[in-house]
C-alpha cells in the first residue's frame, strides 16, 4: 500500500509537470500566431514576394542606362467599394530602358458629394521584379483627402534598376483605391508631421 | 439527451466493481441530470462525448441533405443562395468541430485509461469542463442561424475578407463559439497527454502502448500546437470586425492572404487530427480479426510521428492559386507528396497484418476494411491535388469535395463506426445485432460511394464547389450524388436503432469479447464497471 501511495504522489507530480509544460507550449503557440503577422511582412519584404512595394521614397540609383533592353511597364488602376473616386493614368503603358528614370502622371477625381480620405495601395507583378522597381516619388506613400468633386494630379517617378532579371520583359504596377475610415487617426498623423503610414 | 444514456445501474456497479475493491469508498453519486453535469468519470464523460457527437452528426447531416436536395436538379428549387451558403458552411463546421473531433475525444476518454491500465484520466474535473464547453459552443453556433443576417455563410474555411468585411453580423458569435470549442479541444488534449505520459500501468513502456494511444498522443500534441494558432486567427478577425484593426484588410496595410496562411497552418494539421486516431483504431481492429499481431508496430509509430511533423510543412498546398512564387509551389508540392510515404507504410502494414491471417468479418472488421480501401482512394485523389500545376484546374471544384469527403467519411467516420462496433460489447456488455450492423455497413458503403464517387467526375468536368446552381451538363452526376446522400443519411438511422438495442439487451459479451483481442481493456468485465484498474494491473509484454 505504501508503495502505491508513493506512486500516486509521483503520478500527481508528473501530471503537474506535464500540464505546466503543455500550458507553456500553448502560450507560446498563441504568441507565435500573432508573431506571424510581422514575420509575414518581413518575409515578404526580404523576398519581395506578394508585390508589396516600399512604402517610402527611395533614392535614384545612378547607373548607366542599359540601352540594349526595353522593358514594358504597365499601369492598372482599380477603384474599390465605398470610395467614389476615379484614378486615371495618363498612359496605360510605357517602355523604358533599365536604369532610366521615368515620370508618369496620375489624376485623382472624387466623384462623390462629400470630402473623404483615401489611399492608393500599390502592388507589383511579377513579384520578382519588386526589388528592382524603385519609386522616387509616389502618391501612394500617403493618404489623400479630396473635397467633393475635387481633382488632383500626382506624379509617379520610378526607375527600374539594371539588375532586373533578364527574363522579365513586362512589369505591371497595380494601384487599388481604398477608403480610409480612420479620419481622425490620419489627420493626427498628418498634423504631427508624419506621413500617416505605418504599413 | 440524458435519459437515453447507457446507465451503469448502481446495483450492477457494486457487484462488478468488487474486482476493483474500492467502490464503497466513494460517496453516492448525484442522480438524474446532476449526475451527468457533475460526473468526473472517464467512462461517463466518454459516453457524453460520443452521444454529443452523434447528435451533431445528425444535425450536420441534415444540413448536408438540404445542400444535396437543392443540388438534385440545376436551377434554384428549395432554398435561396444565401441560405445555401449557410448550410454548406454550417455542415462543414459542425462535422469537423462538432462530430468528428468530439467523437475521437470521446473514444479516447473511454478507451485510453482502459488501454494503459489507468483508473481514470489524469485530470477528471478538467475533463468534465472540457466536455460541457461543447454544448455551449455549438448552441451558440447553431443559434446564429436564427439571428438577423443569418449564420456564417463564408465556407468552413472562413477566408477573410468574406468573413470580416462582408460577413453577417452574427460572425462575432461564430468567433466566440470557435474559441470555446477550441478551448475544449485544448483541455481535452492536455488531459490525454497527461494521462498517457504519467498513468501507464507499471512496466508499460511507451512502445508497449496500443496504437490507439500512440496516435492519440501524437494527435494531442498536434492540437496543442495548432489550436492556439486558430484562436489567434479568429481573434484577429474579431479585432478586424469590431476594433478597427487591419490584420486582413488591404486598405489598412493588412493582407487577406495572411489569413489563408494562418488558417491553413492550423487547418492542415487539423485534418490529421481528424485522421490519426482513425489510424489507431484500424490498427487495433485489423490484428484482432486477422488473429495476428500488428505487422510493423514500430514503423506504425514512426509513420504516425512523421505524418504529424510533415503536416506542418505542407499548408500552402491549399493555396496553390493565390500567386505563390514558383519555389514555394514546388516546395509544397514535394512535401505534400512526401506524406504519401509514411501513409503508404501504414496501408502496407495493415495489408501485411491480414496476409495469411485467419480473417473473420465481424462488423468492426467490415468497417475497418472499408476504411483501408476507401481512405486509400481519398489518398490518391489527394496526390492528384498535390500536383501543383494540375491543382490550378482542380482548385475549388467538386474534385476537392470528393477528395476530402473520401478521407473524412469512409475514412474518419467509418473508423469511428468501426470503433463503436468494436468497443460496444465493452461499453454495454452486449454484442451489437449482427444483421442490423451488416445492413448498416452495406447501405453506408453503397451510399458513400454513390454520393462521392460521381463528384470526382463533376469536379474534373469543372463544377465549382459552394454553388447552389450549376450548368446542365453536371445534372446526372448530381442526381447520383443526391440519391446517394439520402441513402447514406437514412442508413445512419439504423446505427441509432442498433445502439439503442445494444444498450437495452442482446447477446451477452464476455470480458474478452473478440477472440483475437489482446489489449488491456479486454481484461476488465463487460460492461466495464464504473471504476476499473484502481489497483494498477501488471502489464506483461506479449513476447515474454
Amino acid at each position: 500500500m505504501r508503495n502505491e501511495a508513493g506512486r500516486d504522489h509521483d503520478n500527481r507530480q508528473g501530471v503537474r509537470r506535464t500540464v505546466s509544460k503543455t500550458l507553456f507550449a500553448l502560450a507560446g503557440m498563441f504568441a507565435f500566431a500573432f508573431a506571424l503577422v510581422p514575420l509575414y511582412d518581413v518575409f515578404c519584404e526580404v523576398t519581395g514576394l506578394n508585390g508589396k512595394t516600399s512604402a517610402s521614397a527611395q533614392a535614384l540609383v545612378h547607373e548607366e542606362v542599359d540601352t540594349s533592353r526595353m522593358v514594358t511597364v504597365q499601369f492598372v488602376t482599380r477603384g474599390s467599394a465605398g470610395l467614389p473616386w476615379n484614378l486615371e493614368v495618363e498612359t496605360r503603358q510605357i517602355r523604358v530602358h533599365p536604369g532610366q528614370s521615368a515620370e508618369v502622371g496620375f489624376a485623382f477625381h472624387n466623384t462623390g458629394d462629400s470630402a473623404i480620405w483615401g489611399r492608393a495601395v500599390p502592388s507589383v507583378s511579377p513579384s520578382r521584379a519588386n526589388p528592382h522597381l524603385r519609386k522616387l516619388t509616389c502618391f501612394c506613400f500617403q493618404e489623400q483627402r479630396l473635397e467633393a468633386g475635387e481633382r488632383m494630379s500626382a506624379p509617379l517617378v520610378f526607375q527600374l534598376t539594371r539588375d532586373l532579371p533578364e527574363d522579365v520583359n513586362t512589369v505591371t504596377l497595380v494601384y487599388t483605391l481604398y477608403p480610409v475610415t480612420r479620419d481622425e487617426a490620419a489627420l493626427q498623423a498628418r498634423a504631427s508631421g508624419g506621413i500617416g503610414d505605418e504599413a | 439527451m440524458a435519459p437515453k444514456l447507457p446507465l451503469h445501474h448502481p446495483v450492477e456497479q457494486s457487484s462488478t466493481a468488487s474486482a476493483g475493491g474500492q467502490a464503497a469508498a466513494h460517496p453516492a453519486p448525484p442522480r438524474g441530470l446532476m449526475r451527468w453535469l457533475l460526473t468526473t468519470n472517464h467512462k461517463e464523460i466518454g459516453s457524453l462525448y460520443l452521444i454529443f457527437s452523434l447528435t451533431m452528426f445528425f444535425i450536420g447531416g441534415i444540413f448536408a441533405l438540404v445542400v444535396r436536395a437543392e443540388l438534385f436538379q440545376p436551377g434554384l428549387q428549395l432554398v435561396v443562395p444565401e441560405f445555401f451558403n449557410q448550410m454548406t458552411t454550417m455542415h462543414g463546421l459542425i462535422m469537423v468541430f462538432g462530430a468528428i473531433m468530439p467523437a475521437f475525444v470521446g473514444l479516447a476518454n473511454w478507451m485510453v485509461p482502459l488501454q494503459i491500465g489507468a483508473p481514470d484520466m489524469a485530470l477528471p474535473r478538467l475533463n468534465n469542463f472540457s466536455f460541457w464547453l461543447l454544448p455551449v459552443a455549438f448552441t451558440l453556433l447553431l443559434s446564429t442561424l436564427l439571428m438577423p443576417g443569418g449564420g456564417p455563410n463564408f465556407g468552413w474555411t472562413f477566408y477573410a475578407p468574406l468573413s470580416t468585411t462582408y460577413a453577417p453580423p452574427s460572425t462575432t458569435f461564430f468567433i466566440l463559439s470557435l474559441h470555446i470549442a477550441g478551448i475544449s479541444s485544448i483541455l481535452g488534449a492536455i488531459n490525454i497527454i497527461a494521462t498517457i505520459l504519467n498513468l501507464r500501468a507499471p512496466g508499460m513502456r511507451l512502445m508497449d502502448m496500443p496504437l490507439f494511444c500512440w496516435t492519440w498522443l501524437i494527435t494531442a500534441f498536434l492540437l496543442i500546437a495548432v489550436m492556439p494558432v486558430l484562436a489567434g486567427a479568429v481573434t484577429m478577425m474579431l479585432m478586424d470586425i469590431n476594433f478597427g484593426t487591419s490584420f486582413f484588410n488591404a486598405a489598412g496595410g493588412g493582407d487577406p492572404v495572411l489569413f489563408q496562411h494562418l488558417f491553413w497552418f492550423f487547418g492542415h494539421p487539423e485534418v490529421y487530427i481528424m485522421i490519426l486516431p482513425a489510424f489507431g483504431i484500424v490498427s487495433a481492429i485489423i490484428p484482432t480479426f486477422s488473429r495476428k499481431r500488428l505487422f510493423g508496430y514500430a514503423s506504425m509509430v514512426y509513420a504516425t510521428a512523421s505524418i504529424a511533423i510533415l503536416s506542418f510543412m505542407v499548408w500552402a498546398h491549399h493555396m496553390f492559386t493565390v500567386g505563390l512564387p514558383l519555389a514555394a509551389e514546388l516546395f509544397f508540392m514535394y512535401t505534400t507528396m512526401l506524406i504519401a510515404v509514411p501513409t503508404g507504410v501504414k496501408v502496407f502494414n495493415w495489408i501485411a497484418t491480414m496476409f495469411r491471417g485467419s480473417i473473420s468479418f465481424e462488423p468492426p472488421m467490415l468497417f475497418a476494411l472499408a476504411f483501408v480501401v476507401q481512405f486509400t482512394v481519398g489518398g490518391f485523389s489527394g496526390l492528384m491535388l498535390a500536383i501543383s500545376p494540375a491543382d490550378f484546374q482542380y482548385h475549388d471544384t467538386y474534385f476537392v469535395v470528393a477528395h476530402f469527403h473520401y478521407v473524412l467519411v469512409p475514412g474518419a467516420l467509418f473508423a469511428i463506426l468501426a470503433a463503436a462496433y468494436y468497443w460496444l460489447p465493452k461499453w454495454t456488455g452486449h454484442y451489437p445485432n449482427v444483421k442490423l450492423a451488416q445492413w448498416h455497413f452495406w447501405l453506408s458503403v453503397i451510399g458513400v460511394n454513390l454520393t462521392f464517387f460521381p463528384m470526382h467526375f463533376s469536379g474534373l468536368a469543372g463544377m465549382p464547389r459552394r454553388i447552389p446552381d450549376y450548368a446542365l451538363q453536371f445534372a446526372d452526376f448530381n442526381v447520383a450524388s443526391s440519391l446517394g446522400a439520402f441513402l447514406f443519411g437514412a442508413s445512419q438511422l439504423l446505427f441509432v436503432i442498433l445502439i439503442i438495442k445494444c444498450v437495452r439487451g442482446g447477446e451477452k459479451a464476455p470480458a474478452k469479447a473478440w477472440e483475437g483481442a489482446e489489449d488491456l481493456e479486454w481484461s476488465v468485465p463487460s460492461p466495464a464497471p464504473l471504476h476499473t484498474f484502481e489497483h494498477p494491473p501488471t502489464f506483461r509484454r506479449e513476447s515474454e
